[in-house]
């Protein structure tokens, strides 16, 4: 028990300073000891804490989810929301989007500018 | 074979209303004297995305046609030797559509299925009503 309470409060010493922990190291156990008594075990893992504190929402796929089967070069709005400012189609990993969806999504942009719907560099004016 | 396509093109925003209607009803002469069908839209005048040549808008001129390829070939032709158009794209969309079909299809039969047999599955396990009555009510949502 005395080295787990004490893996954390060495972390926590080594980013605010050298007096806190003491104070900390004698709070923690006493509150919430008993409740988290299999997380110091994972104490040393301080980094996954870290991890939990950026929580990151799980991007979806907007066409999956708002059920758009028909990917239109036409629909200059729907395809704006997926082209940087730069005039870039967005990674799939930016936006979430599933690979099918992507795959007809990049085409319908780069239909739309060949139209002249869409810029191929830079913003519209 | 008659396929569906659709074709967008843009002429120049100095167009008079006349000429733009007599170059849109020979395009879909053409099409019909070909044993196509064809259905056309005006956009009318918007901004382009870029520079086309010395042009910064258009009128946007769309079209629905059901012909052959050879019949969209002689369009594409036309529209290449009309000088006011600046920009034209053909799509071929019946693929797409007979996808987007089949997949409302799909939904719909799904959304039978799922209404149907919520209602036979209560009787036939009378043991766990409640079991039975919450998965139907979460399904639909």
């Amino acid at each position: 028990m005395a080295e787990e309470t004490k893996a954390p409060s060495a972390s926590a010493g080594a980013s605010h300073g050298e007096s806190r922990p003491e104070r900390s190291g004698g709070d923690r156990p006493e509150r919430s000891g008993p409740p988290r008594g299999p997380r110091p075990g994972g104490g040393p893992g301080g980094p996954r804490e870290g991890g939990r504190k950026f929580f990151r929402r799980k991007k979806v796929c907007k066409f999956c989810v708002e059920k758009i089967e028909a990917v239109n070069y036409k629909d200059v709005r729907l395809l704006a929301q997926f082209v940087a400012e730069s005039g870039k189609i967005t990674p799939r990993r930016l936006t979430g989007v599933c690979t099918p969806h992507q795959r007809r999504l990049s085409r319908a942009i780069k239909q739309a500018r060949n139209i002249a719907l869409l810029p191929f560099a830079g913003r519209a004016q | 074979m008659n396929r569906k396509y659709e074709l967008m093109f843009i002429v120049r925003p100095d167009m008079v209303e006349e000429d733009l209607n007599k170059l849109i009803s020979t395009l879909e002469s053409s099409v019909s004297s070909a044993g196509g069908t064809a259905k056309s839209e005006v956009w009318g005048k918007r901004r382009l995305a870029y520079r086309v040549g010395k042009f910064n808008d258009g009128i946007f001129v769309l079209m629905m046609i059901e012909a052959t390829g050879a019949t969209i070939h002689e369009v594409e032709r036309r529209l290449r030797v009309t000088e006011p158009v600046i920009k034209f794209l053909t799509v071929r969309t019946d693929e797409e559509l007979k996808r987007i079909d089949k997949i409302k299809k799909l939904r719909d039969a799904k959304k039978k299925v799922s209404a149907h047999p919520a209602p036979a599955a209560a009787p036939i396990t009378p043991a766990a009503p409640e079991a039975t009555t919450e998965t139907p009510a979460t399904a639909p949502v």
